[in-house]
């Protein structure tokens, strides 16, 4: 129930989302067409808005936008707009011109959806061992080399990484491919570069999390009934554990994605990034729109199945 | 094997969850002549024993002092020419000269950049730029934390939910995307703005002005929750209680008795929030949406090294140096705010 409500909810907060951004950039001044011909001439000027509804009143655009409403035409006659977001359509490029934001889109998300869940299962899976461990080799060598790891990964952000990693493992050693993005051995290093600080972030979680979970009393209590410490540590603590790091995923995505911006940029991966930083540059509204609701939107969800993730791990959690 | 039975020894001694003498139990001080010393004592003693957390203090110390004598004795001493100088530390940032990419020598210490440009000189001026945009973002970020969690704390009730509600959506959004549509609209709005107000160095400087404003408007969500939930817990104590029958105001409590008790909590948040913002700006700095040219932040000056990798030559000190200054400079803030968060045992509780 409580989930269902959620995804009611999160309409809503798309639609504040859709009209904040989308306020924010026709509030700007400088349209898209300013740098282009620079003395256009009035028709030119005028044919551009006509085509792309810049000269309509904002709410007009907005509405159109969203695809939601009608317009007269000279006889009176009712055109209710056919396009639009609610049909999954969020209008064209005012740059690029041969393609709609759908097209930048379909182009960039195959690219930019794997490299964020290789990164996060990257972080994931060196984050959590190395947390797990320096918890249970507490004050031991173990301990100080893995937390310096995860504070030193915490300090080094992926655009000091990335040209590092291109330098040592492209350049010299010539392992890897320096850039692009067409065989999985192109993903190995923005991968790392990406995932890397995240990995800090989730080692630390954890050595917190299970730190505090070993000292809980049902860890004394199996303790004292004779649990062996594996079963002990492995299939309840880790439970217990784990939760500080699943209510940080969320978040984590949302770092994640703006990560990537700089390794895209970084690696020339034609992904998501470069076009949400150009385009917000040259004030093509549309896409940056269409982007920032496909973010928003595509953050929502994943913040459901966090939540969705959490109450199965910890039943003592209830939504209500 | 009895591992982890006493979890963290120095715990013990921190009896009371409030900063700033808020004993929880004053009579204890009485009874135990051991605790006389006053809870800031015994944390900056804890501090002073966190061996890692001095170290990044010296040298953080040692950064800004750095920073801010560099252009005093880059004014005194006086450059002759670009060439034969003996201390790096006499190079001006901004002049060109002709011995590009230079590798590091005694007289450029960490070589010269694309244009000539001493690097050294370049990463002290880049340092100020980029302490600069941490410290104050972080404060504008405290400024807006500090009052919407007290005021959610203070509350309570409904309000409490809706504010700290607004705060779950905007914690689980891509923020940069925010500041970056911010910068790139509304700069122009205020360039012109300046302009047409005659003020032309106020509008150079319109980009750092939203780096502040921006950077600090989405790290604020932290800060806002753990002064919350001070709050949350002082509000019901007793003297907030004495004060309210007294019949104080509403805002002169929450001023003169809950703000000053969570004053301890908000400096070591807002030494954890400066790294944050020192690597926002640096992300935004090498899309080149920081800082613009002729300053230098250490994120652009990274920007201009990878923007010079190639497979003939690789001028590794245009990336290593500023990384390195990145890093490190992280590296101590973060041990330096873990450090005081631990000395004076303050946990973010959600």
């Amino acid at each position: 129930m409580y989930f269902i409500r959620r995804l009611i909810l999160s309409i809503p907060l798309l639609l504040v989302i859709t009209f904040l951004s989308f306020g924010l950039l026709h509030l700007a001044p400088g349209g898209p067409f300013d740098r282009e011909r620079k003395p256009a001439s009035p028709e030119v000027e005028r044919n551009l808005a006509r085509k792309y509804h810049t000269d309509e009143p904002f709410w007009k655009q907005y509405l159109r936008y969203l695809g939601v409403g009608f317009e007269r035409d000279a006889q009176g006659k009712i055109h209710w707009f056919k396009d639009g977001l609610i049909r999954g359509n969020f209008g064209p490029s005012l740059i690029y011109r041969n393609h709609t934001v759908n097209d930048i889109i379909t182009e960039g998300l195959p690219v930019s959806l794997p490299l964020g869940f290789m990164a996060f299962g990257f972080a994931v899976g060196v984050g959590l061992p190395v947390g797990f461990f320096t918890a249970v080799q507490r004050g031991k060598f173990t301990d100080y080399a893995g937390s310096f790891f995860a504070i030193l990964a915490v300090c080094i952000p992926g655009l000091v990484m990335g040209p590092v990693l291109i330098v040592l493992f492209a350049i010299h050693f010539r392992w890897f491919p320096v850039a692009l993005w067409e065989s999985p051995m192109h993903a190995v290093l923005p991968m790392i570069a990406l995932g890397l600080y995240f990995a800090g972030r989730i080692a630390r979680l954890m050595r917190e999390g299970m730190l505090n979970v070993m000292n809980s009393e049902f860890v004394t209590a199996a303790r004292a009934k004779g649990m062996s410490e594996t079963t002990l540590l492995l299939k309840h603590a880790v439970r217990i554990a784990i939760l500080p790091v699943v209510s940080y995923s969320g978040p984590l995505l949302a770092d994640l994605l703006t990560g990537s911006f700089v390794i895209e940029n970084i690696f020339c991966i034609p992904g998501l990034g470069t076009p949400i930083v150009n385009s917000s540059l040259s004030r093509d509204y549309p896409v940056v729109v269409g982007l920032v609701i496909l973010y928003a939107a595509l953050l929502i969800g994943m913040n459901l199945l966090v939540d969705l993730a959490y109450m199965a791990l910890d039943r003592r959690v209830k939504y209500e | 094997m009895s591992k982890g039975t006493v979890e963290n020894p120095q715990r013990v001694e921190a009896e009371e969850p409030l900063p700033n003498g808020m004993s929880s139990n004053p009579q204890s001080a009485i009874r135990n002549p051991q605790s006389t010393i006053s809870p800031n004592q015994k944390a900056w003693r804890r501090f002073r024993n966190n061996r890692p957390a001095v170290i990044s203090a010296w040298f953080l110390l040692f950064l800004v002092f750095a920073v801010i004598a560099w252009p005093i004795i880059l004014s005194v001493t006086s450059h002759s020419g670009p060439h034969g100088k003996a201390f790096a530390i006499q190079y001006d940032p901004n002049t060109l000269t002709d011995n590009v990419f230079a590798a590091p020598s005694l007289q450029h210490w960490f070589g010269t950049d694309v244009h000539g440009r001493d690097l050294f000189s370049r990463i002290l001026f880049g340092a100020q730029v980029s302490l600069i945009v941490g410290t104050v973002g972080a404060s504008v970020s405290l400024v807006i934390g500090v009052l919407w969690g007290a005021i959610a704390g203070y509350l309570g009730g409904r309000w409490d939910d809706i504010m700290m509600r607004i705060v779950d959506v905007l914690y689980s959004l891509p923020s940069i995307i925010f500041v970056i549509v911010l910068i790139t609209t509304l700069e122009e709005y205020v360039k012109r703005w300046f302009d047409t107000i005659n003020s032309p160095q106020l509008s150079h400087l319109t980009r750092l002005g939203f780096l502040f404003i921006g950077l600090g408007a989405v790290s604020w969500l932290n800060m806002a929750r753990i002064v919350r939930g001070q709050v949350l817990t002082l509000r019901r104590r007793a003297f907030v209680e004495a004060s309210l029958t007294l019949g104080a105001k509403h805002r002169h409590i929450l001023f003169q008795h809950i703000l000053p008790n969570v004053l301890g909590i908000v400096i070591v948040y807002l030494a954890l929030t400066v790294p944050a913002i020192i690597l926002y700006e640096s992300f935004l700095s090498y899309l080149g949406l920081g800082i613009e040219p002729p300053m230098a932040s250490w994120g652009s000056l990274i920007a201009e090294g990878a923007g010079q990798i190639n497979t003939v030559r690789v001028y590794w000190w245009l990336l290593a140096f500023p990384g390195a200054f990145l890093v490190t400079t992280l590296l101590a803030l973060n041990f330096f705010g873990d450090g005081l968060r631990d000395a004076w045992d303050v946990r973010g509780d959600k």
